[in-house]
């Protein structure tokens, strides 16, 4: 086992060699085994991830911590940023989601996207994705971490837009990058602000998680607030919180797996891991956390709200997934690091499942998505019914699911952490009981009441490769939150004392010192309650959900009639996109439209201005070349030719004529020889008589 | 004894004709002629400036050895003139004139 501690890199290698495999051969190795190699590789990351698990459970738990340097990357001076994986208490939980619910969704989308054209792409982007998503949950320092969050990006744009023939799925995947692009530039902002008040403030240039944790303190309050509001940015764009939410329900557009890995189980909740990742600079922030905790605490409810409405099986989901995102900020916004943890991971099982039963769902209705047109299918797939329950009433928080340990938990410490207050405890309370609600508004009209599909649907239940990963995440759903049990259940809580290690800092409290001082504030007597309040309005919210949509279908309908302006707000998400598009895109867009009649007008004005300046001049600097210069050689040239001309036509070829010349000069020269004695003195008279 | 300066003037003038038949005649074979009539004006040169030293006998000599140039030069242009017949089918020089320039 120690092998793994210097191997680290082969996790996120096998869905990279994925990649590689499917562009390259993917043609010649055909569907089934392209389908087959992707998710194999990644269970031998999942058992890989295992394997670390195992590790680090071999060690004492303040030593849970592996450090694998592999490949030195930036060094200047003192400064170092390697490629270096780090797999701590918090990494390990989250190799183990992202791999474990990622390998059960790739098996799904062998069957989901088993007669899509593009199959073979799809699975190498859904390797891409997985490969930098274990690059970020494993990076131990933040460049690398970047370089993981902009990949889980690209990967996120590419399968939106998977089917990109239709303009509406290419303009959201547009638009999430685009809104993530805001988070990123937040995020980069905060990092490089962080590096450079490190750097002044504590004399360290460092970029590793725990060194940043460690120094944290030493930071002046109002830097530490700085970074830790713009570290938030980040994390909102990727997880989708007020008010940067707006791509995710949009983001829908892509093929349901995409939805389920991507848009609910692991990328979304980066941010949520990025806070608790910096736990120790959060914790010396309090302020920051505040609006970190309050933000997660509205976008809960605010989503929540907008849940309700919704007709598009997906959009329901999408807001739910915002929703629940807006709790895991909440509960590492008042620093219970691993209650926000607990519910990330029981978040991916719960609404993993619920977005691969509505796969499922919109399989057997052939690509119908609206609940409207649903209703009566529990019948008809038994088992993605069965599933579903399961999931339900984990997010619904019924007692004894994943759902419940973990929501309960972040309630709790909303309420008694000292980063915690009542008014964050009500608000969570009250999206809890909405969520029950809109979930079994949601479940009854998909699987209950009388069918509204048309006649010649025929839906059929979905095949064995779709429907064993939904069995497996079910089970998930009702075990996974027994890691957790709280002490006033007479649990261990182990699943806080596992991460413990990984957030617990000096600056403040962090894991098992926030629940003591819980425990100092509140009660065994005064959890008891909260808990049964929030028992209490969870099967409340089931109750009238449940009599409401299956028994009194006229209620809602009249209180639409009854306030239909409030309902057409709620229905259009209180028209934030539209806000949005008239305050930022359209201004941006008047914004590119005078910049691109500047860029006319002005730039490129003054090129084509010394175009026709350069022009002119190489016009007279030709007129020269051609006259004078061409002149000068041409006429060497003319004269050669006219003399050769004219003694050309000695040459006549006739062998006799040459020879008269031969003779002829020769003649000459021995008249000259004789004569010259003669000749000289005469010559040499009329020389002296010239001068 | 005849003296040397009139053999010198046969000479000169066997010389001047053997030259004026090379420049003026069309027909190769005569060209050779003239030829033929150069060397041997330059043999009476030599015998004619042998008397000068008649033990040496070297002019002589050298007389003999022209001849036999002739003979073996005349073998040569006789390939060239049958050469020359092929190629243009008659001998005569001026139709011979693919040299011109």
């Amino acid at each position: 086992m120690e092998w793994v501690d210097t191997h680290l890199w082969t996790i996120p290698l096998m869905p990279l060699l994925g990649v590689l495999v499917h562009i390259f051969l993917g043609g010649t190795l055909g569907k089934k085994l392209v389908g087959i190699l992707a998710c194999l590789l990644v269970f031998i990351s999942f058992g890989l991830s295992v394997v670390v698990l195992l590790r680090l459970l071999e060690l004492p738990a303040e030593e849970r911590h592996l450090l694998d340097n592999f490949l030195p990357w930036i060094r200047v001076g003192a400064f170092s940023a390697d490629w270096a994986f780090r797999a701590d208490t918090l990494s390990a939980v989250m190799l183990l989601v992202v791999t474990g619910v990622g390998f059960l969704i790739h098996v799904y989308s062998t069957g989901y996207m088993h007669d899509d054209p593009k199959y073979i792409r799809f699975f190498a982007y859904l390797n891409l994705f997985t490969f930098s998503m274990l690059v970020l949950v494993l990076a131990s320092n933040v460049f690398l971490m970047f370089i993981g969050w902009e990949g889980v990006g690209l990967c996120s744009y590419l399968l939106i837009g998977f089917w990109f023939h239709d303009l509406n799925n290419a303009t959201a995947g547009m638009k999430a990058f685009i809104v993530n692009r805001v988070g990123d530039w937040s995020f980069l902002c905060g990092v490089l602000l962080l590096f450079w008040s490190l750097g002044k403030y504590t004399g360290t240039y460092t970029v590793d998680f725990y060194e940043i944790n460690r120094l944290a303190p030493e930071l002046p309050a109002g830097i530490a607030l700085a970074v830790g509001l713009l570290l938030f940015g980040g994390a909102a764009g990727k997880s989708a919180q007020i008010p940067l939410y707006v791509w995710l329900p949009d983001a829908m557009a892509g093929p349901t797996p995409v939805s389920a890995l991507i848009h609910a189980a692991t990328m979304v909740t980066a941010g949520v891991y990025m806070i608790a990742r910096f736990s120790g600079l959060y914790l010396s922030a309090p302020d920051a956390m505040m609006v970190v905790a309050t933000v997660g605490a509205l976008t809960a409810l605010f989503s929540a709200t907008i849940a309700l409405a919704q007709n598009d099986i997906k959009k329901v989901l999408a807001y739910s997934t915002v929703s629940q995102l807006g709790y895991m900020f909440l509960g590492v916004g008042v620093g219970a690091f691993s209650a926000g943890i607990f519910h990330l991971m029981t978040h991916a099982f719960f609404k993993g499942l619920l977005f691969l039963g509505a796969g499922s769902v919109i399989h057997g209705l052939h690509g119908e998505q609206d609940l409207r047109r649903m209703g009566a299918l529990k019948s008809k797939m038994p088992w993605t019914w069965l599933t579903f329950m399961a999931a339900w009433l984990a997010i619904a928080g019924f007692p004894g699911l994943s759902g419940f340990f973990s929501k309960d938990e972040i309630l709790w410490q909303a309420f008694s952490s000292e980063h915690g207050h009542w008014a964050l405890w009500l608000v969570g309370f009250i999206a809890a009981g909405l969520t029950a609600f809109y979930m079994t508004r949601l479940v009854v009209m998909t699987f209950y009441g009388e069918s509204r599909w048309p006649e010649h649907a025929h839906p059929h239940e979905s095949p064995r490769n779709m429907t064993v990963p939904l069995a497996v995440l079910a089970v998930l759903c009702v075990i996974g939150g027994y890691v957790g049990v709280p002490a006033i259940l007479h649990g261990a809580n182990y699943f806080e004392h596992w991460m413990e290690p990984a957030v617990t800092w000096a600056a403040g409290h962090g894991g098992a010192e926030a629940a003591e001082h819980a425990a100092e504030l509140g009660s065994h007597g005064l959890e008891a309650l909260l808990m049964a309040a929030s028992v209490g309005v969870a099967l409340l919210g089931i109750g009238i959900g449940w009599w409401m949509y299956s028994r009194r279908r006229d209620i809602p309908e009249a209180a639409f009639q009854r306030w239909p302006n409030l309902y057409r707000w709620v229905l259009n998400k209180y028209y934030v996109d539209e806000l949005y598009q008239w305050l930022v895109v359209d201004n941006l867009l008047r914004l590119t439209r005078l910049s691109g009649r500047f860029d006319l007008a002005v730039i490129d004005g003054a090129v084509n201005g010394s175009a026709w300046l350069t022009e002119r001049v190489s016009a007279i600097s030709g007129w020269i070349d051609n006259t004078f210069v061409d002149g000068a050689v041409n006429g060497v040239a003319e004269v050669t030719r006219a003399a050769g001309g004219r003694l050309r036509l000695i040459q006549t070829g006739r062998v006799q004529q040459y020879l008269t010349f031969a003779a002829a000069m020769v003649a000459i020269g021995v008249a000259g020889i004789i004569l010259w004695p003669s000749i000289q003195p005469w010559l040499a008279e009329l020389w002296s008589g010239a001068i | 004894m005849i003296p040397a300066t009139h053999i010198l003037a046969v000479g000169a003038a066997l010389f001047c004709l053997g030259l004026f038949a090379l420049l003026s005649r069309r027909n190769a074979v005569a060209v050779f002629m003239g030829i033929e009539l150069m060397l041997n004006a330059a043999n009476l040169n030599f015998v004619a400036f042998n008397q000068a030293r008649p033990e040496a006998l070297d002019g002589q000599v050298a007389a003999v050895f022209v001849i036999m140039l002739a003979a073996a030069e005349f073998a040569v242009a006789l390939a060239l003139i049958l050469s020359l017949h092929q190629m243009f089918h008659c001998v005569h020089l001026d139709e011979a004139d693919e040299m011109k320039g």
